[in-house]
């Protein structure tokens, strides 16, 4: 064990309950061997260091979407993020951007699932259900599998360059939920369903500069399904009705 | 104090159906300490059971047969009645969440694609590439955001509130907040899930603490059947985690350091495909006697996917290759996947019935938390997906033929004086106890890992035993560097340490008790299953000191005697 295998850990502490207290670094010192994640430093911070760190995690494995945070200057899942991959051993550790801190590198999510709750993020019918499945063809539902693949960790809102200037923005994650029902070929939501986005702080506000593609971890983009539901729209406007319209 | 007639502990896939089943006639609060979709339901791979027949290899396919492969599977330890509901329910839930908008992967006739998975007799494993417990999950929340399922995210139940016959509800952690919260409730389901994080190898995500295992065995409600613990045979070494039963489904190969496909020697039938408790000792087996790799991470068998071609990887297991690429930097593509086997699935639980009923009225489990049972000693892959939605849905009409029935109220002063409890006990956890939480951690898990896992003999189940009896005895000086209850994570570990040790203290003697070998309880000493004094369910209570009684109960048998098995 040499000294260079001790990595320092700068971590932002704040906590929204001793608001007198400013946001600051805090640093400390990891060994860290081949494998490490930024999540299992973590664990080891607040079991053998310091128990008041709070930072969110679960699977541990990248599906779950808790621990999107900013790794040195990165938003990225800490959980698949490796500790040695940065060719530095001095690593900072921030929230996600563009929410509340509440303490350490938790952040209120509240806006972020207000936004997703918006979109009506669940599959609309009209009719009865058939006794069984609803068929669909391999090929229909491939047109969703960039958009099933989500798993709401806010990378993308955290990332969103609108978000910092427009909270009221509904933000990226949102819309690609909302692409994901509109190109289901089970969904009938009413095409005039898209009025609801339909505004600055709807897919018009996106400035399509791609930083919620890049800092998806799952492959997501984001972009696509924004410029997907504007087409919509603009289809809807000049040509009236669409496919679910009565 | 919050009322609610009733309270669902869960966000996974079995509390949300249960919530969404109810949530329409009665005033529904349902409680995680992870915000659902974080839940561990998220991580499952493979798919889900039922005998729909679409595969052209499995016309004939039926219920019955499902049955039939789980009764067989879990070693004869199933109650057949319920294990029967449940495939019969199959269908049903299948097509309700594909109608709720669940994305299965199709058939070529536009029907949901199933696919082969261990143990079974038929090709009936419906999923969603390699992320079905993702598309699952993800639809049963839209169903609850849908119909406005009231959610209490971030809330942690620490305690549950019995007067011994009657359950009026818990006392809930609000993390953000700070508060305590006993909660009121006519009638209460526990669907929290499983407890793989006390053994050190494990699938589990780091919420699966089996808290809701211990907090009502301490309320008084009895557990079942917790010797048996599924070991999953392939998980990436190092992380431990999983690579799903479909990688051997959809044809992939185990291979020792002699390159030889070595389930030949031990299910010369089934292969790949045989149960799970079967592969996981094949593994343990040829590392043991010489024939696995080593690693610095560990000893390993080599999971073989490069026959199956780059294009059947993408399309089938694409999550499958990120989780390579992403924790061990290999392209399963290029090259053969390092596994082992680990802890992964917990068949014991809270002792329920085919209603999800426990003795405690008005009080209910369903999930992997629940023991009913249907997977009796070995879980079929795909089975658990299954039981979650099933008895979460069976759950529901349970209690809602208790609520029409009953028109009881919830002892609030009964509540209050658990509060009062709980909240003492959290100051003793930072009263300058001399013990680490992590340290007894560490050790607990290392104890399961080593002393009660795959292989057990009487002697290292003995060992176990005293291990968490002294544990148990520091656990009694633990300290935590903060007794704030706002935002405490540390503070919450600590709680949950307790609900561990009982569960990790259950296991080892239901195990040492179990003088036979079953399913996933194997012993060195006992290698034979022994029907005439072992076809029973353990049951365990708690004693006056803490500590678990044993008593035993029967199975139920239908229709199958039980046999020998052989894959
Ligand atoms: C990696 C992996 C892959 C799997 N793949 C498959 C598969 O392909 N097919 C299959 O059939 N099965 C599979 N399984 C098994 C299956 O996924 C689980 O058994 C199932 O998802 C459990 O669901 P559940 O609803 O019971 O609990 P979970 O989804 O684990 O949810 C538990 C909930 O309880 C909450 N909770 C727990 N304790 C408390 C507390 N004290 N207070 C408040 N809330 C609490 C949590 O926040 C969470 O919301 C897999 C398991 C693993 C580990
Ligand atoms: S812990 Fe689940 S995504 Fe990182």
């Amino acid at each position: 064990m040499t000294d260079k295998d001790y990595f320092t850990f700068k971590i932002l502490r704040y906590d929204a309950a001793e608001p007198d207290i400013e946001p600051h670094f805090q640093t400390y010192k990891i060994r860290v061997i081949p494998g490490l994640t930024i999540l299992m430093v973590l664990l080891r911070i607040r079991d053998e260091i310091d128990g008041t760190l709070a930072f969110r995690s679960s699977c541990r494995s990248a599906v779950c979407g808790s621990c999107a945070m900013v790794i040195n200057g990165k938003i990225d899942l800490a959980c698949r993020t490796q500790a040695a991959s940065f060719g530095s051993n001095t690593i900072i550790l921030e929230p996600l951007p563009n929410m509340q801190i509440i303490k350490d590198l938790v952040v209120d999510m509240t806006p972020f699932w207000d936004m997703y709750e918006k979109v009506k993020p669940y599959m609309i019918r009209k009719g009865d259900y058939p006794d069984k499945e609803i068929a669909q063809t391999e090929e229909d539902r491939k047109k969703i599998d960039q958009y099933v693949n989500c798993i709401l960790c806010a990378c993308c809102y955290g990332a969103c360059p609108v978000l910092a200037r427009n909270p009221d923005y509904m933000g990226p994650a949102a819309f690609a939920k909302l692409e994901r029902f509109m190109l289901d070929s089970r969904d009938e939501r009413p095409d005039n369903f898209l009025q609801n986005v339909d505004s600055e702080d709807g897919v018009w506000g996106c400035d399509t500069v791609l930083r919620c593609i890049e800092a998806c971890p799952k492959d997501v983009r984001p972009t696509d399904s924004i410029v997907g539901l504007r087409k919509q729209l603009v289809k809807n406007k000049l040509f009236g009705k669409g496919k679910n319209e009565d | 104090m919050l009322y609610h007639d009733v309270l669902i502990v869960g966000g996974g896939l079995s509390g949300l159906r249960a919530a969404v089943g109810l949530c329409e006639k009665y005033d529904v609060g349902l409680v995680s300490k992870v915000h659902p979709i974080r839940s561990h339901s998220i991580a499952a791979q493979g798919g889900i059971n039922a005998a729909l027949a679409n595969n052209p290899d499995a016309r004939d396919d039926t219920p019955e047969k499902h049955t039939f492969d789980t009764v067989k599977g879990g070693d004869y330890l199933g109650d057949q009645d319920a294990v029967e509901i449940m495939c019969k329910e199959a269908p049903v839930i299948v097509y309700e969440m594909e109608h709720w908008g669940c994305p299965f992967s199709r058939f070529p006739d536009n029907t949901i694609a199933q696919r082969p998975f261990g143990g079974a007799g038929y090709p009936r494993t419906c999923f969603s590439a390699d992320i079905t417990g993702h598309v699952l999950l993800n639809t049963l929340y839209e169903r609850s955001v849908y119909k406005d399922v009231k959610v209490y995210s971030e809330h942690v139940v620490l305690a549950l509130v019995t007067d011994g016959n009657l359950c009026h509800g818990a006392i809930v952690l609000d993390q953000i907040k700070g508060e305590i919260i006993p909660v009121a409730a006519k009638a209460t389901v526990f669907a929290t899930g499983g407890y793989g994080r006390v053994y050190l190898y494990s699938t589990n995500a780091l919420s699966n603490t089996g808290s809701g295992i211990g907090i009502p065995f301490r309320a008084g409600v009895p557990v079942k059947d917790m010797e048996f613990v599924q070991f999953h045979p392939t998980s990436l070494i190092g992380t431990n985690i999983l690579m799903t039963e479909a990688c051997r489904g959809e044809g992939g190969y185990l291979l020792n350091n002699k390159g030889e496909r070595f389930m030949e020697r031990y299910a010369a039938k089934a292969m790949e495909l045989a149960p799970r408790d079967i592969v996981s000792r094949s593994i343990q087996t040829e590392i043991e006697e010489g024939r696995g790799f080593e690693h610095e991470l560990g000893k390993y068998v080599q999971l073989d996917l490069r026959h199956l071609g780059a294009q059947k990887i993408m399309e089938r297991l694409p999550g499958i290759r990120r989780i390579c690429l992403d924790f061990i930097g290999i392209d399963p593509i290029y090259e053969p996947i390092p596994i082992m086997p680990s802890q992964h699935y917990s068949m014991g639980g809270i002792d329920t019935n085919e209603k999800s009923e426990t003795v405690v009225k008005g009080f209910y489990a369903a999930g992997e938390c629940a023991c009913v049972s249907v997977h009796g000693a070995n879980r079929l892959g795909g089975n658990s997906l299954l039981d979650t939605i099933v008895f979460g849905k069976l759950a529901s009409i349970s209690v809602d033929q208790y609520l029409q029935s009953d028109g009881f109220k919830p002892d609030e002063k009964l509540l209050m004086s658990k509060k009062a409890e709980v909240e003492h006990k959290i100051k003793q956890l930072n009263s300058g106890g001399s013990q680490r939480p992590f340290k007894i951690l560490d050790e607990l898990r290392l104890t399961m890992s080593n002393l009660a896992g795959i292989f057990r003999t009487k002697d290292e189940l003995q060992q176990a035993l005293s291990k968490i009896i002294e544990l148990k005895e520091r656990y009694k000086k633990v300290n935590v560097s903060s007794s704030k209850i706002y935002m405490n994570y540390e503070l919450i570990g600590a709680w949950e340490l307790e609900s561990m040790l009982d569960v990790g203290h259950i296991i080892v003697l239901g195990a040492l008790l179990r003088e036979e070998s079953r399913g996933a309880h194997s012993r060195r000493d006992f290698p034979m299953r022994r029907d005439a004094e072992w076809l029973k369910h353990t049951v365990a209570t708690i004693g006056k000191d803490g500590e678990p009684n044993i008593s035993y109960k029967g199975v139920t048998i239908t229709k199958y005697e039980p046999m020998e098995r052989k894959y």
